[in-house]
């Protein structure tokens, strides 16, 4: 087979980020030992990741597929790819401060993410079912070793094992999924599978690898009941890993979620709509009722994300184009709350050693009024108070829930909501209502403050883009709609 | 031209101006608190000052909203910013320009810790009052709404009483859980309307069974924010634990916001359902009047009375509102107003006492007119204003939503006057307890005599008070056009579904 430059150059951002991997292999393998060469590797990543979010920006790869058809690019994957760019960007830039160096003090580590970007980024475009696959597995394989990073760490090394374990089951259950539907569609093309679907008579086992197929990504996107390794894993990871976890992961997954139903499965509504709600209810109310009985506040932030995937999954559920939408909007206030959260959550420390209870953030407006401003406008907005970003992502979600007829739905995850807004105020009772003596390092990174600061006017002055954001997010969504 | 100038945006979005300058503000810890006051009392009064036009430039004979302003904000969404008010919006606005540089002053003393925060949090609190009056758009409506929730709830948390952090939380999580449920609805009604425009929403008509759950919807949040009986318990927490300054701005003007929805939203948008539920509202606010009166009275804490008569005062004018009649509106609009004022003279009577022996207790007093005569004058005069003495302004609100409450039902306005006698019964004795009989505290003796500063809180309060009181139509002018397009709303669609029948 010969490939012409047609065919490929909507990859382009991809294989730029691809061949800087394996440069990075030979910077990482010869470039020494120690935080110099680590620092140096990661330098370069952000370089690469610069570069392709331009790419994407400036628009050189839209609206086309590749590789014959088994790679898509349109505005709905370049809007999701400049978020997870976003977000890899920020917490890999957040990972070269000299506080984490006892954590991921080694070169690979900027590498793995790159390579998992590279998978994220192919999840967006996938358009096939082998693509879709192969994209899940360079996404997930970096991460496990990333999760058990911290070598010394008993925790570490368990949250890597579990989240490889339970995301090889997951995986199974995804490739399981798609046999079955590859062997009732006959093709494996996402455009195939669509026309397939059309048909009036469905077989039964078609149904049971959608479900499958939608439950193994609602293992990456830990939505309810397939949460269980989120809070270990959060909890036992590094926090730079964390931060990464929590932020670009859910998205790409989120956009094959997308692709996969609107699209693939784009006939057949009105059944995976119901696996939806369920996941969606689930997940509300999993994360608003587990989170308050956490101590630790990256187990809580971990059961948050789960809650605001249920939210997500409300809109995505909605099956029209507002859905689609809403769910996009929600997506970009999640990235610069969770970036803007683990800013400050990478800096809670005390003596140079890691402290992330929630009672080490006591009597933090003394010491660090800034951090716990910033903490504070993140923690109303993800509870979803106006006029904060938060609450733009709900308007939009439950807009699109009611809209489709999904009232009981609403009811129940604004509900949900309130019971949420519990755990996000006992963070800033913590910080503002109580005093302490033993106040937490006051070191603060260039990397942490910039990021910290580009989320807190994000979510403050979110009101103020929300127009021109509508707009893109609105012809991203027709691009999701009209994929075939 | 001054007449082409943003007043409303500016009144809104003046004292977060106010804020960036505290923010910007440096200095040791002692110079920074006195500067922090003074910016806030600065910026509060000028706030104050420039909202004057709205009253003087105020066309009372005109139906419809004046001063408005529109600009695209969600450009072919039918969202967009709008604002303006009308002879019930503009009122409030007025109150809580004056009521927020009164209580900025009623703090200067009492607020020793973490004054800059303090600052900010009253005047960010001012921008979200004045927005929520002043929007004419129901998602900006919402947005200022439930922002309020923000400042307030640090206002208690951080400078509350001993129980501030349990207070905090339960007037916060009650308030949004009741929002979010008048949120479901508004999503409804923008999906059915098309607009978030609130004239556009008031001339939609909604189906009739649609009416009914938007009701519900609506009456879960503005029946939290009343408060009406049952959901009126976190009222007397939130006032207990608040610094005084924050128990002003609650019963002044945070209060008003539920009866202020009910006008705005509950009776134009859905008049079937509201007549509908009439009764219901009757039947829960006699509870509140009759019920709280006598909770008052067994109470030992004057915070806790006072906050328990603002429930019974508040639920005069939910039954003003819903005998949907001329003189029940304009009684309880009057009577917001005048609680508004009242119930702030009434909270900062306590705060003064409190400053000088820190103890809300009502039998550690006992004799305070002796050593403070002045102030025993005050509080009488807004003690008497409460109970509804002819003259006062608290008088002509009772009085209208009698009449009004009696062209509905003569056993409601028999319960509703039975409420009255009962809290003439608790705040006259809470005068007598506090104010006469022998001084058995000794630091009673030694309170200090009033201050030029507590004086100057009392005088505007107890000036407006009494003009009210003596000249209402100074108030009800300026009312009267937009409660008669209310209650024309109302009767339309009587008609409409008449015809349909």
């Amino acid at each position: 087979m010969i490939f012409d430059l047609a065919d490929i150059l909507p990859a382009l951002p991809e294989m730029i980020l691809a061949t800087l991997a394996l440069v990075l292999v030979l910077v990482a393998a010869y470039g020494g030992e120690g935080a110099q060469n680590a620092k140096r590797v990661t330098r370069i990543a952000l370089g690469g990741i610069v570069l392709a979010l331009m790419l994407i920006w400036s628009g050189t790869a839209a609206d086309a597929t590749a590789f014959g058809g088994m790679f898509k690019a349109d505005s709905f994957a370049s809007y999701m790819k400049i978020l997870v760019l976003l977000g890899t960007f920020g917490a890999l830039y957040m990972s070269i401060t000299p506080l984490a160096k006892d954590d991921i003090n080694k070169p690979e580590f900027a590498l793995l993410v790159v390579l998992a970007l590279v998978g994220m980024m192919l999840m967006i475009s996938a358009n096939d079912l082998m693509s879709l696959y192969m994209a899940v597995e360079l996404q997930s394989l970096p991460l496990y070793v990333v999760a058990a990073m911290r070598t010394n760490s008993l925790r570490s090394s368990e949250a890597g094992l579990k989240y490889f374990l339970l995301g090889a089951l997951s995986s199974g259950m995804l490739l399981y999924g798609a046999s079955l539907v590859y062997g009732f569609a006959g093709t494996t093309s996402f455009s195939g599978i669509a026309a397939a679907v059309s048909v009036d008579q469905l077989p039964l086992a078609f149904i049971v690898g959608m479900v499958f197929m939608v439950s193994g990504i609602a293992f990456k996107i830990s939505a309810a009941p397939f949460h269980m390794w989120t809070p270990d894993v959060y909890e036992g990871s590094p926090s730079p890993v964390t931060a990464l976890f929590a932020i670009a992961p859910k998205v790409a997954a989120m956009a094959l979620m997308m692709r996969l139903t609107y699209g693939a499965f784009g006939a057949i509504e009105v059944e995976w709509s119901q696996v939806l709600i369920a996941l969606s209810i689930a997940s509300m109310i999993v994360g608003a009722l587990g989170a308050i009985m956490q101590r630790d506040i990256k187990r809580m932030m971990a059961y948050s994300s789960i809650a605001h995937m249920g939210y997500a999954l409300a809109g995505l559920a909605a099956g029209s184009h507002q859905g689609a939408l809403s769910v996009l909007i929600y997506m970009t206030g999640y990235i610069f709350m969770g970036a803007g959260s683990f800013a400050i959550i990478l800096l809670m420390r005390r003596d140079g050693q890691s402290a992330t209870r929630i009672a080490d953030l006591q009597g933090l407006s003394r010491t660090h009024p800034m951090l716990a401003l910033g903490l504070m406008i993140m923690m109303f907005s993800m509870a979803g108070i106006p006029p904060l970003a938060g609450f733009f992502g709900k308007w939009y979600v439950f807009l699109a829930a009611v809209n489709a007829g999904l009232v009981p739905l609403a009811v129940i995850g604004v509900v949900m909501s309130v019971v949420g807004a519990f755990y996000y105020l006992r963070i800033i009772k913590t910080m503002y209502f109580e005093e302490t003596d033993e106040p937490l390092d006051t070191d603060m990174p260039t990397a942490n403050k910039t990021v910290l600061g580009v989320s807190t006017a994000v979510i403050l002055l979110f009101f103020l883009g929300l127009s021109p954001l509508l707009d893109a997010a609105n012809v991203a969504a027709t691009a999701l709609m009209t994929q075939f | 031209m001054i007449d082409n100038w943003p007043i409303l945006s500016i009144v809104t979005f003046l004292p977060l101006a106010g804020v960036l300058f505290l923010l910007l503000i440096k200095g040791d810890e002692k110079a920074l608190a006195q500067n922090s006051r003074f910016v806030a009392m600065w910026v509060s009064g000028f706030t104050f000052l420039v909202s004057l036009p709205l009253l003087i430039g105020f066309d009372s004979s005109v139906t419809g909203y004046q001063f408005e302003e529109k600009a695209v904000w969600l450009a072919g969404t039918g969202i967009g910013y709008h604002m303006g008010v009308d002879g019930i919006s503009m009122p409030f606005v007025l109150l809580s320009t004056l009521l927020t540089p009164l209580s900025i002053l009623a703090s200067w003393r009492a607020i020793t810790h973490r004054v800059r925060e303090y600052m900010i949090a009253f005047l960010v609190l001012e921008t979200m009052m004045v927005g929520m009056f002043v929007s004419l758009d129901m998602l900006m409506f919402y947005l200022f709404f439930e922002a309020v929730l923000i400042p307030m709830f640090l206002i208690i948390g951080i400078w509350g009483g001993p129980r501030r952090v349990y207070a905090a939380f339960k007037f916060f999580l009650y308030t949004l859980l009741g929002s979010v449920l008048m949120l479901v609805c508004m999503l409804a009604m923008y999906i059915d309307a098309g607009t978030t425009d609130i004239p556009a929403l008031t001339a939609h008509q909604f189906a009739e069974s649609m009416q009914t759950w938007l009701f519900l919807g609506f009456l879960a949040s503005f029946a939290v924010k009343v408060p009406m009986w049952p959901v009126h318990t976190w009222l007397p927490d939130a006032h207990v634990e608040a610094p005084t300054a924050g128990s002003m701005i609650l019963a002044g003007v945070l209060l008003k916001m539920g009866g202020y929805g009910f006008l705005r939203f509950s009776l134009p948008m859905f008049p079937l359902a509201s007549e509908f539920f009439a009764p219901l509202i009757f039947t829960l606010s006699i509870i509140a009047v009759i019920y709280t009166s006598l909770v008052a009275l067994a109470q030992s804490d004057m915070k806790k009375m006072i906050a328990y008569s603002s429930v019974a005062h508040m639920g005069f004018v939910t039954i003003g509102i819903f005998t949907m009649t001329e003189q029940g509106i304009a009684g309880a609009m009057f009577q917001m107003i005048s609680h508004g004022l009242v119930s702030a003279a009434l909270f900062f009577s306590v705060g003064v006492v409190y400053d000088r022996l820190h103890t809300r207790e009502i039998n550690a007093y006992g004799g305070v007119a002796a050593v403070m005569p002045r102030y025993a004058v005050f509080f009488m005069f807004m003690m008497l204003a409460s109970v509804g003495l002819p003259g006062t302004s608290g008088f002509v609100g009772e009085m209208l939503v009698l009449v009004g409450a009696w062209h509905a039902s003569s056993w409601v306005a028999f319960f509703t006057a039975t409420g009255l006698v009962l809290g003439a019964t608790y705040m006259l004795w809470l005068y007598r307890r506090v104010m006469f009989g022998a001084i058995v505290n000794d630091q009673v003796k030694a309170m200090e005599p009033m201050q030029m500063r507590e004086f100057s809180i009392f005088l505007p309060l107890t000036f407006l008070v009494l003009l009210f009181g003596v000249y209402p139509m100074a108030l009800l002018d300026v009312m009267a056009v937009s409660i008669q397009f209310v209650l024309d709303g109302l009767s339309a669609s009587g008609l409409s579904l008449l015809a349909e029948n």
